[in-house]
């Protein structure tokens, strides 16, 4: 079978219609699984606003692990082998190695996705995204993991086989681009983390029919954290990729050096996955030197990494404006961005917010001391919706609106609604995070039906400001869920119904590349920028270490 | 431009002010490094890896045994103890009950034993917050001393089931 190409009017790039339909299939089914996820988080938020309460436990228990399969595991892998579809093939302007694996792939994502829904909706596997042994879910919930976590391998060896196609066939010259560089990296790290996947579910699913009979629950925490952990970090990564796409596609980013953000990129291979320490600190099994060493990714070189793309990316966008001209004081590149482009939107609050928010408190919350005055009170969904919803979805997102005029050739209906859709998700997002992060920091637990203790024995007397944090969560997360609507209703919308893009260069309006002068470009505004980070991260990691100094002595 | 193939020599000498950076975050990130050891050293607040393996049974004779030696009264069916700082303390989590209630003094030291008798929990001392995983099979030993006295409440902040939000159990520091 012939590859088919064409070639796409507005980027030049060769476009392999089999990695075209695969992008779209895993498109389309990571934005069915964000709106699942998207309805079980409304529900979830509702009830976890003291306000208004509104599921029973059982619904609340289902709803909060519906959400947390699709969104963190459905709606972002699935992204993110399109993603690989994309910086392999069509970056490198290459066929996809092995379209039918493709396909198989796929179908064993959707299978698997399917089994899982079906399994918590029947109220078989209302165990959480973490289903820790011995709680038992239904056997096809496992099985519905592993065949996921099977057909994202499949993607994934899809990407590595097509790089060595592309190099094969020549179809490019040079070195491959810094996105599939970053596509690359992540898809080392995937690979890594869907074997601990299959090294847990497998004995797991053997345990829910009975065939094993015993799995330790301080094993299965460590491995499964070899999956669960891991596998936000290839958000992370394929997010730094997007970072660089989308600031090449909103303004022409130029980056300074690009050894210096690929060098960051191979930090993260070698030192991220270890960060599946983080949700074992204060456990029983695991000794504080394997704590420290591992919690710290090894002397946090991967958090170096990511304050390395911090800086670069900004630079990168920096050096841009400048040559463009808009070169006055520190931040006239900056002031005069189109802060009107819903991805260009995107691109800046997933920057900040995924650093300000998502960063600092990560950081700090894995210390292990720390990890004592936070381990699983909402101080870490507080975490970790700062990085993966307000960091990695916002950036799918601006990147979708890339997506659909390039790959379905159809024009992003409502334009302005797209960018007012940007902005409302990750403010709402930010309101959120930092209500629920607040709220943590007075020992609210996560994963918790009643903060009133309503039908407990005791009832704790909870801080009133610990209600008022609440609150504020609640708000934001309103606002975030209309976010979110909008997403999908944009897209789905524009996918059937938006004009048609004629093949001719300009019709999708991309930044131009604005030509080396070969004059030193500054980047003093991005520079004072990072140090104002840095600021904000030393206070908020020492301020933490004072509070935990308030509490009972323990070792 | 970061979607291209790059050609020729790419790799060049970093800018001055790109190292600037380079430099001080990994500096940072050494800093962030050091505090947990140093932590280790001079703080007061260290996860414990003292730990032993247990069963359900083995661990529920020794909370029996001290709940027989040391019990003060009762508080809503749950046994309250009021233990000897010199001896070891047991508290078990099970669906959906933290037991015995402990009565201890502000400043004594005590070696408090963790264990769950069935699934995960997670032992939430609140409203101070302070956090350990409680496991099956495994016996957690926290060497803790109250520095401030009230009523403290256990929270399982660990999700175990239908009833995980009124698992409360109970510490009083006088």
């Amino acid at each position: 079978m012939a590859a088919v190409f064409r070639t796409c009017a507005h980027t030049g790039l060769k476009v392999h219609n089999q990695a075209e339909r695969l992008i779209k299939v895993h498109a389309v089914a990571g934005v069915l699984s964000i709106l699942f996820g998207g309805i079980a988080a409304l529900l979830v938020l509702l009830t976890r606003w003291p306000a208004v309460h509104l599921l029973d436990p059982t619904n609340y228990y289902r709803a909060l692990t519906f959400h947390g399969m699709n969104m963190l595991i459905f709606w972002i892998i699935f992204f993110e082998i399109a993603i690989l579809y994309f910086a392999g093939p069509i970056l490198l302007g290459s066929r996809v190695a092995w379209p039918r694996i493709g396909w198989v792939g796929f179908a064993l994502m959707a299978a698997g996705s399917i089994l899982i829904d079906v399994a918590i909706l029947q109220g078989g596997a209302d165990v959480m995204f973490t289903s820790y042994v011995p709680m038992r879910a239904v056997s096809h919930f496992y099985l519905g993991w592993i065949l996921f976590a099977v057909g994202a391998l499949l993607g994934v060896c899809n990407f590595f086989a097509t790089l060595v196609v592309a190099r094969a066939e020549r179809t490019y010259e040079g070195s491959i681009s810094l996105v599939t560089f970053g596509g690359a990296t992540a898809a080392i790290i995937a690979l890594v983390t869907l074997a601990h996947g299959a090294i847990i579910y497998i004995p797991t699913w053997l345990w829910s029919m009975g065939y094993v009979q015993n799995i330790d629950a301080g094993m299965y925490r460590l491995v499964f954290w070899g999956l669960g952990h891991p596998s936000q970090q290839i958000n992370v990564t394929a997010m730094v990729a997007v970072w660089y796409l989308l600031a090449t596609l909103t303004v022409g980013a130029i980056p300074v050096n690009e050894k210096v953000c690929r060098t960051a990129f191979l930090l993260y291979i070698l030192f991220i996955n270890l960060a599946s320490a983080h949700h074992l600190l204060v456990d029983p099994q695991l000794s504080p030197a394997w704590k420290v060493w591992n919690t710290s990714y090894g002397m946090y070189l991967a958090v170096l990494a990511s304050m390395v793309h911090g800086m670069t990316v900004p630079a990168s966008v920096e050096v841009a404006q400048r040559r463009k001209g808009l070169s006055k004081g520190l931040f006239e590149w900056l002031a005069k961005a189109p802060w009107g482009n819903p991805s260009f939107a995107a691109l800046v609050l997933s920057i900040t917010l995924f650093g300000f928010m998502g960063g600092i408190t990560g950081v700090t919350f894995g210390a292990e001391q720390v990890n004592i005055i936070s381990h699983n009170t909402l101080r870490i969904p507080g975490h970790f919706h700062s990085t993966v919803v307000a960091g990695t979805t916002l950036a799918f997102m601006g990147l979708t609106y890339y997506v659909v005029p390039l790959i379905w050739r159809r024009a992003v209906v409502w334009p302005r609604l797209a960018t007012f859709q940007a902005y409302a998700f990750g403010l709402g997002i930010m309101i959120f995070a930092g209500g629920m992060t607040t709220a943590g920091s007075y020992a609210v637990p996560r994963r918790h039906w009643d903060v009133q203790f309503a039908n407990s024995i005791f009832q704790p007397p909870v801080e009133p400001a610990a209600y008022l944090f609440l609150g504020v969560m609640g708000i934001g997360g309103l606002l975030a869920v209309l976010g979110g609507a909008l997403y999908v209703v944009i897209t789905v919308v524009s996918v059937f119904f938006g004009k048609r893009i004629p093949d001719v260069a300009g019709a999708v309006p991309l930044a131009a590349v604005p030509q080396d002068t070969g004059k030193h470009t500054p980047i003093s505004g991005t520079l004072v920028l990072v140090f104002v980070f840095l600021a904000a991260f030393i206070i908020y990691y020492f301020l933490n270490w004072k509070w935990l100094s308030d509490i009972w002595l323990v070792k | 431009m970061s979607i291209q193939t790059l050609k020729g020599v790419w790799w060049k000498k970093v800018d001055p002010s790109e190292k600037v950076w380079l430099g001080i975050a990994l500096l940072w990130c050494l800093i962030l490094f050091a505090m947990m050891p140093l932590w280790h050293l001079k703080g007061g607040q260290n996860p414990s890896f003292e730990t032993y393996r247990t069963t359900a049974a083995m661990f529920q004779a020794k909370v029996d045994a001290l709940v027989q030696k040391a019990k003060v009264g009762e508080e809503k069916g749950i046994p309250v103890i009021a233990p000897d700082p010199k001896e070891d303390v047991y508290m078990l989590g099970r669906l959906w009950q933290w037991s015995p209630v402990l009565k201890l003094k502000k400043g004594q030291t005590y070696r408090l034993h963790l264990s769950s008798m069935d699934l995960v929990h997670g032992f939430s001392l609140f409203p101070l917050n302070l956090n350990f995983m409680v496991l099956p099979g495994y016996d957690y030993v926290l060497t803790i001393t109250p520095t401030t006295s009230g009523e403290f409440y256990v929270v399982c902040n660990e999700f175990c089931g239908i009833g995980h939000h009124t698992m409360v159990g109970k510490i009083l520091v006088e």
